[in-house]
């Protein structure tokens, strides 16, 4: 490859890895809470963040930023359950947006920024953005570390995981942190449009294989990285089309195939189990349907 | 004379005007097989919560193992009711198990030799080895509360609270897991404070029985609460309680009066209902 010893070609090789690190990590309890729309939500609202901190001071990052913790916040205290998490998701995710355009329209430097917002711009990454994105990583890497078991016990099973003295409700709202920190440096890739193709897609892929929670995670950072860096390098072969749609064209490719083949492997291990199948067992008739 | 597993004080419990309980007193102890049984909203759940220490009582002392209740303590087991978990939601049965061992703690879910060992054991010892590896979205609710069981008990605690275990499974998986919660508690020596609507599954088990019912409580043997006197006295209203070949029916005059189980819930049917089809 010709780009691979330039610095814009490093940088975004660097960012593309450290964000896949921090979307396959979240993105199995992602899947797990059902927070796929509050994913969505907290990037369409980076993207209002991004239009204000552009419109302000040119600096699209720090606005993310900006508008995914509040988002964050917001769900976090009006939702508690599901179905009304969800409805405050979409009502805040509209209101949002109209701003954002509105932002938008008074906004009179370069027209790519906006694009750039929508649809990422990661070979545009300076290496004060790098500075930024690794330190995002980094918290995350490390808030994840401590939080993992808590949080997915927390995730399967609130109730039970209350009653043994896990602090559900604290857990779920620094998830929703951490979330929105995710968020913000994988819309630096693949904008925040398609910010959903890191954070679930890998996931959603991984569940495929394996009910082993650490496989799962494994598997999804994995995903991930081959997602974003593989799309960034197909990137740099093309002058026309734009690395984001080759990361989420990879990343669709890898759930259409771990949906086709995964559940497959996932029965012929089970199958391995000594004495898994007789006569009264359910997961018999439960298996076929796949 | 030894500490009681469970005491309560002459306990009281309102929420504003309404009281759910008032000068309770209990001792529960070691190996003791209580059920607590009453219409909805009574406070039988709100009677867990206070033992495992997520409520405090309006009045009262409550102790376990001579300690007040403490959030998360491994002095309590809990076993919750069935509920349908996503198919494939990526948790497998030794999953579920390990976390009454450690879930609560932080760090990643990489587990010790020394930690398999306990959890393999406690896998055994209800019988679940043939699934333990599968995912928990894939098991009927007989088997899913199989696996709470194992659970609740690995941490070894003196008292397993149970919140209608038996609630959405059909009748032979009633039989096999009241059984299976008899015999553990015969096992370990814990005891068991078991909430039910349907007291008819766990009778041959239980030695002495809670009623709350409308503010008021009633303590003792089966036979000496479950009467057509006590409960009319604890309803207010004329109750009749019938014997029919072992099972008791407890019929009422009006609504506030327990029907058959289920009777006023809605609740997930058990889909996967093993040996019906």
């Amino acid at each position: 490859m010709l780009y691979l010893n330039q610095p814009f070609a490093q940088h975004a090789l660097i960012a593309g890895a450290l964000v896949a690190i921090s979307c396959g990590l979240i993105g199995p309890f992602v899947v797990t809470r059902g927070m796929a729309f509050a994913v969505h939500g907290t990037s369409e609202l980076a993207f209002t963040g991004a239009a204000a901190g552009l419109l302000i001071d040119g600096n699209p990052i720090g606005g993310a930023l900006v508008g995914s913790l509040i988002v964050a916040i917001a769900i976090g205290v009006l939702g508690t359950r599901e179905r009304e998490r969800d409805s405050a998701i979409g009502v805040i995710l509209a209101f949002g947006l109209g701003v954002g355009v509105l932002l938008l329209g008074y906004y009179h430097g370069f027209s790519t920024a906006a694009t750039n917002i929508l649809f990422g711009n990661i070979f545009g990454v300076s290496y004060n953005q790098l500075g930024a994105l690794v330190a995002i990583g980094v918290v995350v890497m490390i808030v994840m570390a401590f939080a993992f078991r808590p949080l997915l016990f927390a995730s399967v099973d609130a109730d039970v995981a209350t009653a043994r003295g896990v602090p559900v409700r604290r857990l779920g709202f620094v998830f929703l942190i951490v979330l929105a920190l995710t968020v913000t440096a994988a819309a630096q890739v693949v904008g925040t449009l398609l910010v959903l193709s890191l954070a679930i897609t890998p996931a959603a892929a991984a569940q495929r294989w394996s009910p082993n929670p650490i496989t799962v995670t494994v598997l999804s950072i994995a995903f991930a990285l081959v997602a974003a860096d593989g799309g960034i390098l197909a990137g740099l072969g093309s002058t026309t089309i734009k690395p984001s749609v080759f990361v989420t064209s990879i990343s669709f490719a890898l759930y259409v195939g771990s949906r086709i083949v995964g559940p497959r492997f996932a029965r012929r291990r089970r199958r391995a189990v000594p004495d898994m199948r007789t006569a009264d067992m359910p997961i018999t008739d439960m298996v076929a349907p796949a | 004379m030894t500490v009681a597993v469970v005491r309560l004080h002459d306990a009281s419990m309102r929420f504003g005007a309404r009281t759910l309980f008032e000068h309770l007193d209990l001792d529960l102890e070691a190996g003791e097989f209580l059920a607590v049984l009453g219409p909805n909203g009574a406070g039988k759940t709100t009677l867990l919560q206070i033992l495992l220490g997520l409520t405090r009582l309006s009045e009262g002392v409550v102790e376990i193992d001579g300690r007040p209740p403490r959030r998360g303590s491994h002095d309590v087991g809990y076993v919750p009711q069935q509920r349908a978990f996503d198919r494939d939601l990526p948790i497998r049965g030794r999953d579920l198990v390990r976390f009454g061992l450690d879930g609560h703690r932080r760090g990643l879910p990489f587990g010790s030799a020394a930690t398999r060992v306990r959890v393999d054991a406690a896998i055994r010892s209800v019988g679940a080895e043939r699934y333990a590896d599968a995912p928990v979205g894939l098991l009927s609710g007989g088997e899913q509360q199989r696996l709470r069981i194992a659970q609740a008990l690995i941490g070894d605690p003196t008292v397993l609270l149970c919140d209608e275990p038996l609630l959405s499974l059909d009748l032979s998986h009633q039989q096999e897991v009241s059984e299976l919660i008899d015999a553990r508690r015969r096992d370990t020596g814990c005891s068991v404070v078991f909430v039910t609507h349907e007291i008819n599954p766990i009778l041959p088990y239980v030695d002495r029985v809670l009623y709350l019912a409308g503010g008021k409580c009633a303590v003792g043997a089966p036979d000496e609460v479950l009467t057509s006197e006590g409960l009319s006295a604890l309803y207010g209203t004329e109750i009749d309680v019938l014997n029919v070949r072992g099972r008791i029916i407890v019929v009422g005059s009006d609504d506030a009066a327990p029907t058959e189980p289920g009777g006023h819930h809605h609740h997930h049917h058990d889909h996967h209902g093993a040996g019906s089809h």
